[in-house]
């Protein structure tokens, strides 16, 4: 017989507790156990994979309009390309490209811009003609199209198979994961992290991470600290899996769409909530959707039309005001880091910033300088600015 | 039991697959289908998920209602994109 959890008993103490067993809090436990912080705690209120990394889009980029999201995302590329050897499991690693459609002039002229800018920063990624969009991928209809831009390391990973491939790594090297365990409080004396109250007990800590996704801002709170991090639900629907006939990940602002073939030859799509008016902080589905994003793929890929729709869920973007993560510890509450508002993006950056992180943690100076994204920021006025989220 | 046992037809699962999960502690029926991908292939769980239920029960001791079921999604049955469009 088997017991009902990965380990028995929680343990009283630990040298750092992250809240949150998502692809954020999976990538940090296991960055920070490879750097050699043996003593590590992943705490979380669910099942595997029930939160935003289990219902996102999988898709990978490094197209982007702001430098620090570029080479955030394009050191994350690099990361994915060597995981599944690095982890010793499979992680779905598809990199059939971006398309990027624009169907505004002053659209194509960002897009670009951001090209320029992505090729200086070591992003190969190119402007496509018509012509050239019809040679390479003759199934998509890009009658209406301005332009396009494209680049080929951009594509698929499975956020399922990414994240257990995290977290048995992360066990390999001696992390503990407890799910079904709450989190309930957040110990202080003055301004340090004393510990943890969780529903199964309290765990003694100098080191917490708030990696909790769309509950982040109710984490934070517990230390009394406010964050602008807000649930905002989008959703997705997933087909049957049919012979591929769509390379890319084809994606416009202005369309508003996503959508791409996996590997598994199913087609996944979504698109931002503006048309579907549908309840920010709720898993509810709305009927309009499947029939909005139906007459916009069919039109941009006719084939899909004799596809079935099998499955339609929701799941939610942990949006904060300029759309860019919080990363690093509070000025305010010493030993509480924040791992948090991804803004939809979460999947993606989780290799680099779950490295980011634990090198804050054990004092080294991060690889790449985030201090823009500190927690601060929003009080300070200081916000990021980045061009490019659907 | 030297040859595999396919438990779940659409992602092809194997009963060895799920008891060695099972065995490494995930012993709850989320943490299979998000390991195993049981109940998101084109039958939408009706083969895979009462054996994967049973299969939990026996080797974890809870009873079925304690093992629970899936979050339904729709459609129900599959539907043809063009059919969204017909209007």
């Amino acid at each position: 017989m088997v017991s009902g959890e990965l380990s028995k008993g929680l343990p009283k103490t630990a040298d750092v507790v992250i809240v949150g067993s998502g692809v954020q809090g999976a990538s940090i436990a296991y960055n920070l156990a490879k750097m050699g912080v043996r003593d590590v705690l992943v705490l979380d209120a669910g099942d595997l994979l029930t939160g935003s990394t289990g219902r996102c889009a999988a898709g990978i980029r490094a197209q982007w309009g702001g430098e620090l999201n570029c080479k955030l995302a394009k050191a994350s590329l690099d990361i994915f390309e060597t995981l599944s050897d690095e982890l010793g499991m499979d992680i779905g690693l598809h990199q059939g490209g971006y398309l990027i459609v624009a169907y505004l002039d002053s659209e194509f002229q960002q897009l670009k811009r951001n090209v320029q800018l992505q090729n200086s920063l070591g992003i190969n990624s190119v402007i496509l003609s018509h012509d050239e969009v019809k040679e390479r991928f003759p199934a998509l209809d890009i009658s209406n199209a301005v332009g396009f831009t494209y680049h080929h390391r951009d594509g698929h990973a499975d956020p399922f198979l990414t994240t257990l491939a995290y977290i048995e790594g992360a066990k390999r090297l001696g992390v503990n994961f407890y799910f079904r365990t709450k989190v309930t409080g957040i110990e202080a004396r003055g301004d340090r992290v004393e510990g943890v109250q969780t529903s199964k007990g309290y765990i003694s800590t100098k080191v917490v991470v708030n990696a909790a996704g769309p509950w982040a801002r109710d984490i934070a709170q517990m230390v009394g600290l406010s964050i602008p991090v807000e649930p905002e639900a989008h959703e997705i629907v997933v087909t049957e899996p049919v012979p591929r006939i769509l390379d890319p990940m084809v994606i416009s602002f202005s369309g508003n769409f996503y959508m791409q073939q996996r590997p598994n030859g199913s087609f996944i799509m979504g698109m931002g909530p503006e048309p579907y008016a549908h309840p920010k902080d709720q898993y509810s589905l709305t009927w309009k959707f499947p029939y909005i994003m139906a007459q916009k793929v069919t039109k941009l890929l006719p084939a899909l039309r004799e596809v079935r729709l099998l499955r339609h869920w929701a799941g939610y973007y942990a949006v904060t005001p300029d759309r860019h993560p919080i990363l690093g510890e509070s000025r305010y509450v010493k030993g509480f880091y924040m791992s948090v508002g991804f803004s939809g993006h979460g999947f993606m950056l989780a290799p680099i910033t779950g490295k980011l992180i634990a090198e804050m943690i054990i004092g080294k100076k991060p690889s790449i300088d985030v201090s823009s994204l500190r927690p601060e920021r929003f009080e300070e006025g200081k916000l990021v600015f980045e061009p490019m989220v659907v | 039991m030297s040859d595999p046992i396919i438990v779940c037809r659409c992602e092809d699962v194997t009963l060895q697959e799920v008891r060695e999960w099972i065995s490494r502690g995930y012993t709850s029926l989320e943490d299979l289908r998000r390991i195993l991908r049981l109940g998101m292939g084109p039958c939408q769980g009706r083969t895979c998920i009462p054996i994967v239920q049973r299969e939990l029960a026996r080797m974890t001791g809870k009873s079925i209602d304690e093992i629970g079921s899936p979050t339904g999604r729709p459609p129900a049955v599959g539907v043809e994109l063009g059919a969204f469009t017909s209007d």
